[in-house]
């Protein structure tokens, strides 16, 4: 005797599929797909034309504006902010992570809302405030760095709290220890490996974002490059990419490199 | 025997952590040089900041209407950007995934490729491609293509590599051609953990479609761009509050996907 399947068992797969299917006719439908200019074949082969002749004399002319400078201050601003970041996100963490067991949960799920909406502000819209506050340049991008940061790291560091083992934070406590010897014996020492390697990972990601603050004025190599696809000056625009494809490839190594080291 | 052991005078003194505290320290202090960090401009303009916060936190909200059609083209970009990406990916995944195929060049080169399409930001290639395609929607579906392209086959060639290599070597043995393997023996065993990564990659598609239009990529940010330039923060407001919306939502219906995937 055969079992016999009921009707979900029997077309599951076909359903999703065919849900999958009208979600994609319907957002096709969507999409103008008229859209692409005449001149698209003839600017691709520009570009391409452009990315093997690159713009070697950009490298470096020695008046600040060339593309080891910028790439040098792209750095800077990535790590002034994620620096700045790891430091202001410490009490974020400990006010969002969930330590104690049992009961609500009202200071850490406030907490975990604050660094959600953190998170979801673009940062673009925050490099632009702060463009309104301190004028454009680079410290602007170093605050929307630091500052849109603390939504993913404060999320992460409460996470690294929530893991921690918390028996030596009790054996010190049976051994007559204060809250301040738990925070400095048990606490920190052990969120501290995990804090740094987060940070690191935090530091790759801001190289990335740090690189196209300057589209909106924030300092950085963002700006030359946004200005060379304007102009439509391909070689530069050819230079620039490489250069920043050098960079974070060399960070995402060296920072790969650190936390092996951590672990 | 109850002697504590002995500490070095590097470990007594912590010299390896001072020392890459100083190093920290002093490539910290050379950033804000370079980068002209001033706190008291910050502090004087920070009333700045504060106004145009506050001018935030009265949206307009007879604006919803019209960041609805928006916000649509948004999902269908993250949508057909997602599709588009990981069926390009699968055959790369494939090919750098170190069970499948064993010969070093092909695989060296696949992930070199893999890696220098990931270096790129997704505001850069959107740059890019507004400049190729022309201002619009489908200069959107390009970048987000691209960049879940980028990956999505890390992820899949990943999870090719940790599959059971039984049912492939039961299928060499019986005499499968290299495609027979793949489609009979690899690819059953990791479809859910690419319907999985695909729904993922769609999250941070969504997330990432929402600002693309400040460059002309199409989507919602095309409004923040827009309500930025005529310094109508209220505006901005509204469009911010809908992307949240919607990457909460995506999010939570994508998670609940994911989970009955397991």
């Amino acid at each position: 005797m055969t079992i016999k399947k009921t009707f979900w068992q029997k077309y599951e797969a076909w359903i999703w599929a065919l849900i999958f299917v009208i979600i994609y006719v319907w957002a096709f439908s969507g999409i103008p797909v008229t859209g692409i200019q005449a001149v698209a074949g003839e600017v691709t082969k520009s570009i391409l034309h452009g990315l093997f002749h690159p713009d070697f004399s950009y490298v470096y002319t020695g008046d600040g504006e060339d593309l080891i400078s910028l790439l040098l201050q792209t750095l800077a601003i990535a790590f002034a902010g994620t620096i700045a970041s790891a430091l202001l996100s410490i009490p974020f963490a400990f006010w969002a992570a969930r330590t104690k067991k049992g009961g609500t949960h009202l200071g850490s799920s406030s907490g975990k809302l604050f660094l959600t909406i953190v998170r979801t502000f673009p940062e673009i819209v925050m490099a632009i405030m702060f463009i309104k506050a301190v004028g454009p340049g680079p410290f602007a991008g170093v605050l929307a760095v630091s500052f849109h940061s603390i939504g993913m790291l404060g999320k992460l560091f409460a996470e690294a709290v929530e893991e921690i083992d918390r028996r030596p934070a009790e054996a010190i406590i049976a051994a007559g220890g204060t809250q301040f010897d738990v925070l400095i014996h048990a606490t920190i020492p052990a969120v501290i490996p995990e804090f740094i390697s987060l940070t690191l990972y935090r530091f790759e990601i801001a190289v990335r974002s740090a690189s196209i603050l300057g589209l909106v004025g924030a300092g950085g190599i963002g700006a030359p490059l946004i200005f060379a696809i304007g102009t439509r000056w391909w070689p530069r625009v050819a230079i620039i990419l490489l250069g920043i494809i050098v960079m974070v490839t060399v960070i995402d190594f060296i920072s790969g490199y650190l936390r092996k080291k951590l672990v | 025997m109850n002697t504590i052991p002995k500490k070095s005078f590097a470990q007594k003194w912590h010299i390896k952590a001072l020392v890459w505290t100083a190093i920290v320290l002093a490539l910290f202090i050379a950033s804000c040089a370079m980068t002209g960090v001033d706190v008291g401009a910050f502090l004087t303009g920070f009333n700045q900041f504060m106004q145009i916060f506050y001018e935030m936190l009265k949206p307009d909200w007879s604006y919803v209407p019209f960041t609805i059609k928006p916000i649509i083209q948004t999902i269908q970009m993250a949508l057909i950007g997602t599709l588009v990406g990981s069926i390009i990916a699968v055959p790369f995944a494939v090919l750098a995934a170190r069970n499948i195929v064993t010969n070093t060049v092909i695989r060296g080169t696949i992930r070199f490729i893999l890696n220098l399409v990931r270096t790129l930001p997704d505001l850069m290639l959107a740059a890019v491609f507004v400049a190729v395609v022309g201002i619009g929607p489908m200069a959107g579906v390009l970048t987000l293509a691209i960049f879940s392209f980028g990956m999505i086959s890390k992820l899949f060639y990943e999870a090719i590599e940790t599959i059971d290599m039984g049912p492939i070597e039961a299928l060499t043995a019986a005499g499968a051609t290299k495609t027979q393997v793949v489609w009979f023996a690899v690819l059953p065993q990791v479809y859910n953990h690419f319907l999985s990564y695909f729904l993922y990659t769609f999250e941070i598609n969504v997330r990432a479609s929402t600002i693309l239009g400040y460059l002309g990529a199409g989507g919602i940010g095309e409004l923040l761009q827009r309500s930025l330039g005529q310094f109508r923060y209220d505006r901005t407001a509204i469009v911010v509050i809908g992307t949240f919306i919607v990457v909460v939502v995506v999010d939570t219906l994508s998670n609940q996907l994911r989970e009955r995937l397991q």
